[in-house]
């Protein structure tokens, strides 16, 4: 255990690098000139010249990523280019909003999904188990902005149920964790149903239908807990997804998260900014990998960790 | 719908070698792979016949295509869907717009399959330290945030329809790859790959004509399931401003062009919204049934 541990961070820690490589090298490619933009349009070559060195922009890529690493490992991800403040407190002070974002999303997908599966595997083969089906594909064919426009035109402009857009109350989490959850919910609506077809096959549900218990009580007391087991590992793999969401989602509804920092840095060429949100959602879709991977024998004995 | 293939999973072998004759009979006996066969079928027909089809051009703006206080119109009897907020019909837009997600969705989605099976038969085959490379970039590529790595990429490129394509491309492979190489590494442990190989085959007609074979079945299945995810993302991107650019019109652009609009306007997003879902829903219906019919031991499953 101890030795799948360290193997796994380990790998966990070459593939961030491997990320932060990438990441830097596109940037570094990019045609868009970062010293313009800070310097604005009426600056000098000469005022250019000396924005670029001060930024050590002018240095070759080994040696600017070098540095962009040595300061990583101390914790310093870079000052922005436009803000004028550390990367790192600009992530801060946006991370809660997203990661607000996230829980909701994932109890939205949670209880349309497994509600869903749960149906549709009771009443397997039915026209309720053929429509809940199609319904959980349309969830995951459905373009994000596109669901989330019409959540928008919908309950907010026509019904007037929910603030048209921003951050702060309840009320304003509704409709964009709706959005981000019912991409998730398609997704776990079949992974239900397949895992809930999967446990009513076995033979201790048919022992305790056998003694006599209400098809209910079977259901809910011993097949339900059995089925949701294995997807609840689901969920750290599902971070991935859930994080492909935020940039659309945050820009729709004008949430104040990362997706949204991240979005007007690329517009601004703010690379620092680019390069620690990437780094940070990298960070965090491996960390829901590794976590599943090591929940899931606690969960689920036969599995067996190599 | 795409569930990342774990890695941890052991390698299933796969039971159909090879598409069945009667794999077009098979489809046509579903329902929901029928719905999606005809929801494809008329998108492309639509961009096919567009010319045909509308006495409008995509990028003409109408003298009566506003109101005289220079609003889009809603549906009416000239304008089917209404115009857009430069006057433009907007049935004409989504008729030619059809033609960019299909070029992007076929384009796109064929470039992924191709350098996915690559990359997922040669690690598969030959593992040893180049199957190691290959995969452990392949885990790296999963980790990496799929539409963050898109937009940087559209940023970096100036964006066209086909720049716009293999950025896709280079984001959707992953998936591909590592299915193929699940199934490729399994069947190169089987006793016939053996027998070829003691009786001297080289590696190339191995490859050929006995492990290409076998994966025909996953390569379609996750062909038409990948059209579906390669529309979703040129939408994406077009509706975030950074893929297909106007006047060229997308389904995606045509909602980031109108966006502004929307609260007055909502059928300038509804109807290309409503295209985006019916194309990558089709493509998801159709790539469903012909898991279920290339691939016996997942019947039933998902």
């Amino acid at each position: 255990m101890i030795a799948y541990l360290c193997r796994r961070l380990f790998q966990s820690l070459l593939i961030l690098l491997g990320i932060s490589i990438i990441t830097f090298a596109l940037l570094y490619l990019l045609p868009a000139d970062p010293v313009r933009q800070i310097a604005g349009r009426s600056a000098t070559p000469a005022t250019v010249e000396s924005i670029r060195r001060q930024l050590g922009l002018d240095q070759p890529f080994l040696v600017q990523y070098g540095r962009y690493l040595w300061n990583l490992v101390q914790g310093d991800l870079g000052r922005s280019y436009i803000q004028r403040s550390e990367v790192s407190e600009l992530i801060v002070a946006r991370l809660p909003a997203t990661l607000l974002l996230m829980v909701g999303a994932i109890v939205c997908e949670l209880l349309i999904g497994l509600t869903m599966g749960l149906l549709a595997a009771v009443r397997r083969g039915s026209a309720t188990d053929q429509s809940l089906m199609v319904a959980s594909f349309v969830g995951v064919s459905a373009p994000q902005f596109v669901v989330g426009l019409l959540l928008l035109y919908v309950f907010a402009v026509r019904l007037n149920w929910f603030p048209i857009g921003g951050y702060g109350t309840f009320s304003h989490l509704i409709l964009p964790s709706l959005t981000v959850g019912i991409l998730g919910a398609g997704w776990y609506a079949r992974m239900m149903r397949s895992s809930m077809i999967d446990v009513l096959r076995q033979d201790y549900i048919r022992t305790a239908r056998a003694k006599g218990l209400a098809r209910a009580t079977v259901l809910i007391r011993h097949a339900l807990p059995n089925a949701i087991l294995p997807i609840v590992a689901m969920i750290g793999i599902d971070v991935g997804i859930l994080m492909g969401g935020i940039v659309v989602v945050e820009s729709v509804f004008g949430w104040p998260g990362i997706g949204q920092l991240v979005w007007q840095a690329i517009q601004r060429v703010d690379i620092p900014i680019i390069m620690g949100v990437t780094l940070v959602s990298a960070f965090a879709i491996v960390l829901g990998n590794l976590l599943a991977d090591i929940v899931a024998p606690f969960i689920d004995p036969r599995i067996k960790l190599r | 719908m795409s569930i990342p293939a774990s890695p941890d999973l052991p390698a299933r072998p796969n039971v159909s070698a090879r598409p069945k004759r009667g794999v077009l009979q098979k489809l046509a006996r579903r329902p929901l792979a029928l719905i999606g066969l005809a929801v494809v079928a008329v998108v492309v027909l639509g961009a096919l016949l567009a010319p045909w089809l509308t006495n409008f051009d995509p990028d003409q703006q109408m003298f009566d295509g506003l109101t005289l206080t220079g609003e889009p119109l809603p549906p009416n009897a000239t304008f089917w869907l209404g115009t857009d907020l430069l006057g433009r019909d907007l049935l004409t837009r989504i008729l030619y717009g059809a033609r960019t997600s299909l070029i992007i969705g076929i384009v796109a989605n064929g470039i992924a399959l191709i350098i996915g099976t690559l990359v997922g038969v040669t690690a598969g085959y030959f593992r040893g330290w180049v199957g190691s490379i290959l995969m452990r970039f392949t885990d790296l590529m999963m980790a990496f945030p799929a539409l963050l790595l898109a937009i940087c990429l559209a940023a970096v490129f100036q964006p066209s329809l086909w720049i716009v394509a293999l950025v896709i491309a280079l984001v959707n492979w992953v998936q591909t790859a590592r299915v193929t190489y699940t199934q490729t590494s399994s069947l190169a442990e089987r006793e016939f790959i053996d027998a070829e190989r003691t009786i001297g085959a080289s590696s190339a007609r191995i490859l050929f004509r006995h492990i290409l074979p076998h994966l025909v079945p996953t390569i379609i299945v996750w062909g038409t399931l990948g059209i579906s995810t390669t529309v979703l993302l040129e939408a994406t991107l077009s509706y975030l401003g950074i893929g297909v650019q106007p006047p060229t019109p997308s389904w995606g652009n045509i909602i980031f062009e109108n966006q502004t609009y929307f609260q007055a306007a909502p059928w300038l997003v509804f109807f290309p919204g409503a295209a985006i879902l019916a194309l990558a829903l089709a493509f998801n219906l159709i790539g469903d049934a012909l898991r279920d019919i290339l691939d016996p031991t997942q019947r039933g499953r998902t």
